[in-house]
């Protein structure tokens, strides 16, 4: 048909082809060019698989830094992070007894790197935990869960539930003392119903607590069954549960209609600065359907569609500048602090004080008043009480802004002096005095595990919510209350557990004055 | 009465359920029932029929200068033996509050983790162990005992050599 491909012309194609494929490669990769005008930084948003979960056009509103202060974005980050570093991990980490404990080892003494990279996977978990927990306060107190909201706020429940499990899952990996004795103690809380039904009498025919333990260590000791398993949930079960979560989460955001605004973030903000990139590089002089009715300027002139500005610059450098920041936060502490490695694990020596991760330590002060209470009852109606606040609230005041609502911010201060309070006067008498089994030696166990300082304090948070809806009308006012008060349990709870217990869980000003050995 | 059509009606009227959505329930259904049996059978995996852990039967010889109310701890095992005038008898050392190994001492047990104290007999003296330490079951062999962790006796039982 045509004529021999050796024609120097076809061969001149060939060569300027040959030439331009590095510019073709990149042009079909990146369709849309710079993002300089309008409709340019529109394509770079949308035609990306990357950034196409974010809007083309971002609320002012949403972009103050008070908004949102960025944690959300940097509980993602530090996600990314121990991804990252986790994958990198698992090239020498093998889960087995002993050899599990050795290979940590080598890892952080004989790796190139391994130290530092062990480390950053350590404080990148620290910083989700602690950024997942600031972002849960930062949607609550701007009543971010309300309507269209609710069911976020559920994901973003089983997202901490999610991000707790894969920190208590790494925790047992390097399968030294410390490891062992936080998973014995946690494969025991997940026994505990047993407290309950051994007092029954009736563990025999039904004892959920033992399958849990079971279906959790796979075995009846914390052995080779059990690293196995909680290697399985944390590189594999649980990450692709939590992206999957994530997925939904961020899905949902766009949804519900971006993130919560006052209703009228409008007026609050006025107009744009100066200086801000043009809402409308094109800005039209007069709005579309006014144009032929009205003369002179209206007043959505200038402030672009619902007063928003283009993600590409404005939202996407916020978001850089956090991944930035968190990355940088992780570095810093993983060079200025190692992740502790303590002797190879022995099943017949508790570590003492055998202490778990510190986000898990006010839970271990509630254990040490009742193990099922402190473990499972009171963590229950924590998360069913949290899961049920955007269903009972269904007010509108306040939303969008920090503290908003009725009360305000001298109600959050109230509430934070009865939390704190409360908390630390139930410690002072159990710590100082004891508790019902000192008091009354023949006490039945039931006694205590539905009265002991955890329930009691839960109580006293209860009680005072309930009278704060009454006082101020209003189950908002009754929800910052609860909120604020477990927040300030959590802080008291963990600050003891932390830095006031020593050997035998026994009280101690400091740890220079625990008993040497 | 009839099978057929009733009188007035044509086979162009509409079924009360279509053949096709009938057909399309069904199959959504039967999809449905299969995923649940087999999350169900995918559940049962993880719960082991054969426990891994190690013979909780074991022999154990006393030393001869083990004095009444020490305590004797074999090497690997949570288990005290002790032997007293009335016999020798064994206590465990898991703590009953989340499983610790306490700390065999004169006055009684002591647990680490969270405070929990025992008498010697194992009855809780203090702290949130729910229940007292239970008692193994000690039977006489040739040349020594055999306690058997598995076995849970009444607290007392003490066997003569």
């Amino acid at each position: 048909m045509s004529s021999p491909s050796s024609s120097p012309s076809a061969l001149r194609t060939f060569a300027a082809n040959l030439i331009g494929a590095p510019r073709r490669i990149l042009q079909s990769a990146f369709r849309t060019g710079v993002p300089r005008t309008d409709r340019t930084r529109s394509t770079f948003v949308f035609s990306n698989v990357f950034l196409h979960l974010h809007p083309v056009r971002t609320h002012r509103w949403s972009l103050r830094w008070t908004a949102t202060m960025g944690l959300g974005i940097a509980a993602t980050a530090a996600f990314l992070v121990t991804l990252v570093t986790g994958v990198l991990l698992m090239c020498y980490y093998k889960p087995y007894p002993d050899v599990a404990y050795n290979s940590i080892k080598d890892i952080h003494f004989v790796v190139p790197t391994g130290r530092f990279i062990r480390n950053i996977h350590r404080w990148a978990a620290n910083v989700m935990v602690v950024t997942v927990l600031l972002h849960m306060a930062r949607v609550f107190f701007t009543g971010a869960y309300r309507k269209p909201r609710e069911f976020n706020w559920l994901i973003g429940l089983a997202l901490l539930a999610v991000t707790l499990g894969l920190s208590f899952t790494g925790y047992l990996l390097p399968w030294d003392q410390l490891a062992y004795w936080a998973i014995t103690i946690g494969a025991n809380i997940a026994q505990s119903p047993r407290e309950v039904t051994d007092a029954l009498g009736m563990t025999a025919s039904f004892d959920p607590g033992g399958l849990q333990r079971q279906l959790l260590l796979g075995s009846d000791v914390v052995g080779a069954e059990a690293l196995i398993r909680f290697y399985v949930l944390h590189v594999m079960a649980l990450p692709l549960l939590l992206v999957l979560l994530l997925a939904v989460h961020f899905w949902r955001i766009r949804k519900d209609g971006g993130l919560t605004r006052p209703a009228d973030a409008d007026e609050r903000l006025g107009p744009p600065p100066p200086d801000t990139y043009p809402v409308f590089t094109e800005a039209p002089t007069r709005t579309y359907h006014l144009a032929a009715i009205v003369r002179g300027r209206t007043e959505a002139v200038g402030r672009g569609p619902e007063n928003t500005v283009p993600s590409m610059p404005h939202l996407f450098y916020a978001e850089l500048g956090i991944l930035m920041v968190t990355i940088l936060v992780c570095l810093a502490l993983a060079v200025v602090s190692d992740a502790p490695l303590k002797e190879l694990a022995d099943p017949s020596v508790p570590e003492n004080p055998a202490k778990a991760p510190w986000y898990f330590l006010g839970l271990q002060e509630l254990v040490s008043f009742s193990a099922f209470m402190g473990g499972i009852g009171i963590p229950a109606i924590v998360l069913a009480g949290l899961g049920l606040i955007p269903f009972l609230d269904r007010e509108e005041s306040g939303t969008g802004l920090w503290f908003g609502g009725p009360g305000g911010r001298s109600l959050v201060f109230k509430a934070m002096l009865v939390g704190l309070g409360a908390a630390i006067g139930i410690e002072v008498i159990v710590i100082r005095y004891g508790w019902l089994r000192e008091w009354f030696p023949k006490i039945p166990q039931l006694a205590i595990t539905f009265c002991n300082s955890g329930t009691i304090l839960a109580t006293a948070y209860g009680l005072f919510s309930i009278w704060l809806v009454r006082r101020h009308r209003s189950t908002r006012a009754g929800a910052v209350g609860l909120f604020t008060c477990f927040l300030c349990g959590f802080v008291v709870l963990t600050i003891i557990g932390t830095y006031f217990r020593g050997p035998n869980w026994v009280f101690y000003w400091s740890p220079n004055d625990w008993p040497k050995h | 009465m009839s099978s057929g059509p009733a009188p007035g009606a044509s086979r162009l009227d509409p079924e009360p359920m279509a053949r096709r959505d009938f057909l399309g329930l069904a199959s959504i259904w039967a999809a449905i029932a299969a995923l649940v049996f087999a999350t169900v059978g995918m559940i049962r995996l993880p719960k082991a029929a054969v426990l891994s852990s190690p013979s909780k039967k074991f022999r154990v010889n006393l030393p001869d200068s083990l004095a009444p109310g020490q305590a004797y701890v074999p090497p690997g095992r949570s288990v005290a033996v002790f032997r007293d005038a009335a016999g020798v008898y064994a206590i465990s050392l898991v703590c009953t509050h989340l499983g610790c190994i306490v700390k065999s001492q004169a006055e009684g047990f002591e647990c680490p983790c969270h405070g929990s104290r025992f008498k010697p007999d194992g009855e809780v003296a203090k702290g949130p162990a729910p229940k007292p330490l239970p008692w193994r079951k000690v039977a006489v062999a040739a040349g020594g005992f055999i306690v058997d962790e598995d076995v849970t006796v009444p607290p007392g039982t003490k066997v003569k050599a």
